[in-house]
């Protein structure tokens, strides 16, 4: 994809329908707001056609169904046969818990075209893996569905501090349920994560030992498996161009029908998010303030402004700014020339020395995400 | 020798959805989470790759329909890099 031109809208390429924030599962790094269990007023079958429709006449190809888990809403062929109606490309993004073979067989018959299967608690999975036990049992029978339905075997793993030294483990793991494409994507910190940052963090030496070994399996194994290592941006010295622009590729939306321009949009203070349930989709994507709120050049401040880089990274991720120099506008901290890199280095700094992780595990214990501590995180926000 | 450069009769990887896209105003190929915008006569070609019809005819037939020829040389080339990028087999 190309950067868009300041002041030129392109079409929206990514619709991530979000169609629950209900989840089976528990991890202490999901993106999904703190205060998810108050959003209850989930968008009906009805409601979503319509987005789907709206957007694919925006010119919209790919579409992520994502959540919570999908699998959750028992709606989910009904919405993979219309997008396949539409001429969407179709995702499935899932930890495979609920997918048998009776829903497998009907997604394939709608049209699905792509599952992406990820590994959700991984500590316990590779334990469970390398004690043979019961949810890698469940992974290996996904997986193998997954196969027999023909499609790619695409997994995703979550890293962080607890399983970055396992990386081999993981790797084996995914050649033993036959993967052909493995994305190793460390933590993004928002959300859930974000709240649990202190424990999550690596340090420099995990990511750079991981890397390495990660090189070294890519030599042995050729092409049997393709590994994607997704450096956290924190030890980076640029940041990434989050969503390839602001309002320029990616439509994401919320089980409650409000639109994001960005996975965490729902963090950003003064952000007017608008909903798909009061606005057509196209007054969204082209006119409405918080999709325009950051996108081409106009809005930077130094040294993004004037910085012979910025059509490249774009001034990097929004909430990220927000989160770590209080102001959505901002420079994104990870860039060395941000005036705020020093709050990113402090992060990193603290994750590398030796005891100080453990008193934060222990003072702060790791907040997994779930409907209680959702309540709890939710009142406190509010 | 030009060995496998492309198939004899070449098709579309089925890890791959070709396509007309109105917004996009060209043929594109999807894949998961991604697309290959493509240039007019590489909309054209990809699209006589059906898995039965050999190089040649193929060629002769976009010769006939475009009114053109000596168009060998471009499409053995877009072919290879098709094959190359595994968009066809």
């Amino acid at each position: 994809m190309t950067t868009p031109m300041p002041g030129t809208i392109t079409p929206p390429f990514w619709l991530l329908a979000e169609l629950t924030y209900q989840c089976p599962l528990h991890c202490a790094f999901c993106y999904n707001p703190l205060n998810y269990d108050a959003i209850r007023n989930e968008l009906t079958t009805a409601e979503w056609v319509r987005v789907m429709r709206e957007a694919r006449a925006l010119g919209a190809v790919q579409l992520g169904f994502s959540g919570g888990e999908p699998l959750m809403r028992d709606d989910l062929e009904e919405l993979v046969g219309e997008a396949h109606r539409l001429g969407f490309y179709t995702n499935l993004i899932t930890s495979g818990v609920g997918l048998n073979e009776t829903r497998i067989a009907a997604l394939k018959n709608a049209g699905l075209d792509h599952i992406q299967l990820s590994f959700q608690d991984s500590t316990r999975e590779l334990n469970d893996f390398l004690s043979s036990t019961k949810t890698f049992d469940l992974k290996l029978k996904v997986a193998r569905l997954i196969k027999q339905y023909d499609y790619p075997m695409v997994m995703n793993c979550v890293l962080h501090r607890y399983n970055l030294p396992h990386v081999d483990k993981i790797i084996e793991m995914a050649l033993a349920l036959g993967a052909e494409y493995l994305e190793l994507a460390n933590t993004q910190y928002y959300g859930w994560a974000m709240k649990n940052r202190a424990q999550l963090m690596p340090t420099r030496e995990q990511v750079l030992e991981a890397e390495r070994v990660v090189a070294q399996y890519r030599e042995r194994i050729g092409n049997a498996c393709e590994l994607l290592f997704v450096v956290p941006d924190y030890y980076e010295d640029r940041p990434k161009p989050c969503m390839k622009g602001w309002g320029a590729v990616f439509l994401g939306v919320a089980p409650d029908g409000a639109a994001l321009p960005c996975h965490n949009a729902r963090g950003l203070p003064g952000l007017v998010l608008p909903n798909v349930r009061e606005m057509a989709l196209a007054e969204i994507w082209r006119a409405s303030p918080a999709f325009n709120a950051y996108r081409g050049f106009e809005w930077m401040q130094e040294p993004c402004r004037s910085c012979d880089e910025k059509e490249r990274d774009l001034g990097g991720c929004r909430c990220q700014a927000f989160m770590l120099a209080g102001d959505a506008a901002a420079t994104d901290p990870v860039c060395s020339k941000s005036p705020k890199r020093d709050r990113v280095d402090q992060v990193i700094r603290f994750a590398s020395q030796p005891g100080a992780q453990a008193a934060a595990v222990i003072e702060q214990p790791i907040v997994f995400r779930s409907n209680a501590n959702s309540r709890s995180l939710g009142q406190d926000a509010a | 020798m030009n060995q496998a450069r492309f198939p004899d009769t070449p098709a579309i990887n089925r890890r791959f959805r070709l396509q007309w896209e109105e917004a996009q105003g060209c043929h594109v190929l999807l894949y998961p989470e991604g697309m290959v915008k493509l240039n007019g006569s590489a909309g054209e070609i990809l699209k006589c790759c059906d898995g039965k019809t050999p190089v040649d005819q193929i060629i002769t037939d976009l010769e006939t329909r475009f009114q053109a020829s000596g168009l060998r040389a471009d499409i053995e080339g877009l072919l290879a890099h098709a094959y190359q990028h595994k968009w066809i087999v």
